[in-house]
């Protein structure tokens, strides 16, 4: 779909004609992401993130074929094949300090490109699809880092490992089956290494199976944008290219600078030492953690350490960690107020930044050793996460009146739409 | 035959028979079904190899010597690639894991359960923490054994008493205490 006045690819050349009528592939470049894409014209910079995505992921997968050519996921040299990388192989270790930071980097864009969601209400409709497919892209991105993170095969790669796949253990009767059907084996070993190493190959190009259908997804409504109000006319938009393709260029230069800084200067700030030992399957470190991108999950994962309505305390944790993401499926449904926007939602605007400190808090937390006051707090904290999207949200999406909207786009960039005085004078309704 | 190689009209199927099923209906469900089938045989191997081959099974059992543990000390050993923690108690230690009432306990073993008959000091017991997995400290000279004496679990802090009991924390059960048996005095063999 389009609207009415996109405009239309033209084939110039006799190449392209000739192309045109046979794969027309530079016909949905265009109307995907040239000229032929009108795009709301008031985007603020927070809608840089889904096309910053976009790059990490293809960078990723780029530096992750390069390691691949030079790892081997055999348990007994994967640790040394690593260090070869580091230390012998032509610019390897610029490929694993870009792979390494890569995976960072694509988490921040990420979270960014969610909080943006969050705040905008990017889920509501008609866009409910494109937010669930992008939590399902989420969910994915979680599974490959984390056993991306496994084949260097050190001390946080193999008790990584354990404590992940012993979250399965905690399911009721089939849990210590699954867990070692899952390692293939009863500890992470080299059937394990394995297997992740083979997924971790694959993952990538499911996610980007999957952001294609995002991306589809997204074409049929069109961008969403900082007022909420829709599309209405020609006015309202421009052409994707050249006015967001060099709003993005720009974001992605400064991101670039600060990405080029990470790996050439502090390549290791995001990493931990202990994954420079390699893994000892009789020595715990002495405090396991995820990588940072983890951290807020992992946080509510130990806020558990109490039976709760009859379920043993290592189940529910398990539960409330995953059903702190599963709860985004569900969140077109629990914020049904018709405004987008938080600039017009007063309330709305001040829960959205108390949910982001009890995120920042759950982030801190999940990194913090295991001990008082931490617990209590990331019981407090996990308490306070699920409140906002079960009880909070759902109540303000109903008793909240929310301020007056600009009638169109062009309204809000300009002050005034000749199409408003003409139609509909005085009312500001969406 | 000639005739049969059109397509098929509705004079034709009606002619199979009067409660209108067709012989079409049945080569598609038996088709369909056989299909079905043979796509579920075909799971079993492809989720069958992702389980532990023949040589992670055939780990052969342990034998451990106890006699050179002092009361007090612990060793630990490798069980089916796992830690494996063997301690003797001192009697100070046995006594206080005697006193604690059934019920206060969340997973209520005595140590007499958790012990052989006759070998009521020696505590054999997996080292890995029934939560997540974490080998716990305690075993080794000087590590951190936790408020009760026993083991604590560095990851997300669970606290063992002295027979190896979870006692605080968010671990669900005991610290595992696998087959094993006394092939003399002081030789055990587990598995």
């Amino acid at each position: 779909m389009s609207f009415s006045w996109a405009r239309q690819y033209e084939p110039k050349t006799g190449v392209t004609k000739w192309l045109d009528e046979r794969l027309p592939l530079p016909r949905l470049v265009y109307n995907a992401v040239g000229a032929g894409y009108p795009v709301p014209r008031n985007l603020n910079y927070m809608w840089n993130f889904g096309v910053l995505a976009g790059f990490f992921l293809v960078l990723q997968i780029i530096t992750g074929v390069i390691l691949a050519m030079h790892y081997a996921s055999d348990a007994t040299v994967a640790f040394a094949k690593v260090e070869h990388i580091m230390r012998d192989v032509n610019w390897g270790w610029l490929m694993r300090y870009t792979h390494a930071n890569g995976a960072s980097f694509f988490f921040i864009v990420i979270y960014l490109h969610i909080f943006r969601g969050f705040f905008y209400s990017s889920y509501k409709a008609p866009r409910e699809m494109i937010w669930l497919l992008g939590v399902v892209i989420f969910l994915l991105m979680m599974a490959t880092a984390f056993m991306g993170y496994v084949l260097p095969w050190g001390q946080m790669s193999f008790w990584g490992a354990k404590v992940i796949t012993g979250l399965f253990g905690a399911i009721p009767v089939v849990g210590e089956p699954l867990q070692i059907w899952l390692l293939g084996g009863f500890a992470p070993d080299d059937a394990a290494l394995n297997r992740f190493f083979s997924l971790h190959f694959l993952l990538p190009f499911v996610i980007a199976g999957v952001v294609i259908l995002h991306i589809w997804a997204l074409h049929i409504p069109g961008s969403s944008n900082p007022t909420g109000v829709e599309v209405k006319q020609e006015s309202d938009t421009v052409p994707f290219h050249p006015y967001y393709t060099a709003k993005d260029g720009f974001g992605l230069g400064v991101v670039l600078i600060v990405f080029a800084i990470m790996v050439f200067f502090l390549p290791n700030m995001l990493g931990h030492p202990d994954n420079y030992i390699e893994a000892n399957p009789l020595s715990t470190p002495a405090l396991i953690v995820p990588e940072w991108y983890f951290y807020p999950f992992y946080a509510i994962l130990r806020a558990f350490t109490f039976d709760f309505l009859f379920v043993p305390a290592k189940l529910m944790g398990v539960i409330a960690m995953f059903a702190s993401i599963l709860v985004w499926f569900i969140l077109p449904w629990l914020d049904k107020n018709p405004v987008r926007s938080g600039h017009h939602r007063p309330l709305f605007r001040i829960f959205f930044w108390i949910l982001m400190a009890d995120m920042a808090l759950l982030f801190y937390l999940g990194g913090a050793h295991a001990e008082e006051p931490f617990i209590m707090l990331s019981q407090l904290a996990t308490a306070y996460y699920f409140l906002h999207f079960l009880v909070i949200l759902p109540i303000i999406s109903q008793i909240e009146k929310p301020q007056p909207l600009p009638f169109s786009i062009t309204e809000a960039v300009l002050g005034s739409d000749e199409t408003a005085a003409d139609n509909k004078p005085a009312e500001t309704s969406a | 035959m000639a005739e049969s190689t059109g397509t098929a009209t509705a004079d034709m199927v009606a002619s199979d028979g009067d409660d209108g099923v067709r012989r079409r209906d049945f080569i598609n469900i038996a088709a369909v079904s056989f299909a079905g089938i043979g796509g579920a045989a075909t799971l079993f191997p492809l989720i069958s190899q992702m389980a532990p081959s023949a040589d992670v099974l055939a780990e052969s059992s342990t034998e451990l010597d106890t006699s050179g543990i002092a009361p007090g000390q612990a060793i630990k050993a490798i069980f089916r690639k796992q830690p494996l923690f063997v301690r003797r108690l001192t009697a100070a230690e046995s006594a206080e894991a005697n006193a604690v009432g059934l019920g206060d306990l969340r997973d209520p073993q005595t140590l007499a359960d958790r012990t052989k008959e006759g070998h009521g000091d020696v505590l054999v017991t997996m080292g890995v923490c029934t939560h997540l997995g974490c080998v716990p400290l305690g075993a080794a000279e000087g590590e951190n054994k936790g408020e009760y004496g026993g083991y604590f679990c560095p990851c997300h802090g669970s606290h063992y008493d002295t027979a190896g009991r979870i006692r605080k924390g968010p671990a669900p059960t005991n610290l595992e205490v696998p087959e094993y048996e006394f092939t003399s005095d002081s030789v055990i063999r587990v598995g």
